[in-house]
């Protein structure tokens, strides 16, 4: 049963400068929990400044600053207390590529938890079990989980990092293109993966295909030059979108 | 930006407006032939129907090859499926073209039982309804649209009282007349529908044009 709609995330007048560009202007937006959220929008207008500002991994790039709040769990994850790691731990994200490590399947998983403290043999592999599981990997991966992650098809390799994460237990899934460098059927794949993964997570996505927006998503927001356009129930911004620079750009006019 | 894929919308509007005109003409000539009772005309219609037939699924295929093909939305989205649509309302208005003309077959060669006098009025509003509506997909032009929709209760009203005059002057008075009556009452309730089709084409109109759904809500046009 999904739970009943809440704010998992809510963002408030949010800007990021990198050096004097501005590249995020005063966004508010709200992220919904157990719902997939896709931004969209033509390259450099926002949109994965946005998806790293949820986690703040904005903060690595030099120069990048922060103006605004991002309330997650009650808290401005911007205040001095934020822990980063716990953050980035509970709000994950899945890049472009994968990035498995040069390690074992099995250590693929188990290296994060182990990052954080846990050694429990058990433990452990019950992490491995449920993470393979959930990501449809565990058939296909059983008799090899002390192969190197580096031998897996693009898409193994994928659904590995998203396994990755799972083990985790976050409670946000960011993904930055997560299909970009697969072929339609491991995309169509990975897109049935985040259907079943919205039972139990938030995802926010990014992606460039606008028909992997209205396959998947729930709600899609349009950036353009820094400014969410519009902001929407996914059904609605594809047959009636409200402003014309979404119109525009949804047609193919623009973009 | 100019599109490729706007020939193809452009391909798919002429097709419209092709399937249009020979609409038009289609209720222009069995009101033509109801008035002269004229068993060459009917026969006419009933012959050109199945051009009309041939249009409508030629834009069928053409509105399933372009939703698969480019997957449109928003706007385009719209206009597409709304040609699905309207293709089938025009399709059903030349029908009822041919079902007027069938009556007209069954009446020629007897006398007419009575003057016409809301039967012409009533043509005369199905062929204002449906020429209005056309226009207001042509020119996209909502405000048309929304006063053919307010036309379709004079349209009820007509058809309403061509029954009663038909059932209580004619048919309960003096039961021989019923089968030249029952045409007539037919072909009242022919130009009825052709109303009520030319109302769904509006109710299209502006859904493709403002995304706005009035269908089943005619409170919301006033």
């Amino acid at each position: 049963m999904i739970a009943a709609i809440r704010n998992i995330i809510e963002v408030k007048n949010l800007s990021v400068f990198y050096g004097k560009f501005q590249a995020l202007k005063n966004i508010q937006l709200n992220i919904q929990a157990n719902r997939i959220t896709a931004l969209i929008g033509p390259s450099g207008c926002g949109k994965s400044t946005f998806l790293r500002a949820l986690n703040r991994m904005n903060d690595l790039i030099e120069g990048a600053r922060t103006e605004g709040e991002v309330i997650f769990d009650g808290k401005n994850i911007y205040g001095p207390e934020t822990d980063l790691l716990e953050l980035r731990k509970r709000v994950g994200m899945v890049f472009q590529r994968p990035n498995p490590f040069p390690l074992s399947i099995a250590d693929n998983i188990t290296y994060g938890l182990r990052v954080h403290g846990q050694n429990d043999r058990i433990f452990l592999e019950e992490k491995l079990y449920r993470s393979l599981q959930a990501v449809n990997l565990w058939e296909e991966l059983k008799d090899r989980l002390y192969e190197s992650a580096l031998k897996l098809t693009g898409e193994q390799q994928q659904r590995l990092c998203i396994a990755r994460l799972l083990a985790l237990e976050p409670e946000v899934v960011l993904m930055d293109e997560p299909c970009s460098a697969l072929d339609p059927v491991a995309t169509a794949r990975i897109e049935d993966l985040m259907h079943e993964l919205k039972k139990a997570y938030t995802i926010v996505i990014v992606t460039h295909n606008m028909q992997q927006a209205a396959r998947v998503s729930d709600y899609t927001g349009y950036f353009l030059l820094g400014d969410l356009v519009e902001f929407g129930e996914t059904n609605q911004i594809f047959t009636s979108p409200k402003d014309k620079r979404t119109e525009d750009y949804i047609t193919g006019r623009f973009g | 930006m100019t599109r490729y894929f706007d020939e193809e919308l452009l391909e798919l509007n002429k097709k419209i407006l092709e399937m249009s005109a020979e609409v038009e003409s289609a209720i222009g000539n069995s009101i033509k032939a109801l008035r002269e009772l004229s068993r060459e005309k009917a026969e006419a219609i009933i012959k050109d129907d199945d051009r009309i037939d041939n249009i409508d699924l030629a834009i069928e295929e053409k509105c399933l090859n372009l939703i698969a093909l480019y997957q449109p939305a928003a706007a385009d989205l719209r206009f597409i499926v709304m040609c699905m649509k309207i293709a089938t309302d025009l399709e059903r208005i030349a029908d009822l073209a041919v079902d007027i003309a069938q009556r007209v077959l069954e009446m020629a060669g007897q006398p007419l039982l009575k003057p016409l006098i809301d039967i012409p009025k009533l043509a005369t509003l199905s062929q204002q309804m449906v020429r209005e509506a056309i226009n207001s997909f042509v020119n996209k032009d909502t405000e048309l649209a929304r006063s053919v929709i307010l036309k379709d209760n004079e349209a009820d009203e007509l058809r309403n009282l061509v029954q009663s005059e038909l059932i209580n002057d004619y048919m309960s008075k003096d039961p021989s007349t019923a089968p030249r009556a029952v045409a007539l009452l037919l072909v009242a309730r022919h130009l009825e529908r052709i109303c009520d089709h030319a109302t769904n084409v509006a109710e299209d109109v502006i859904y493709m044009v403002k995304a706005e759904q009035v269908r089943h809500h005619p409170e919301s046009l006033k």
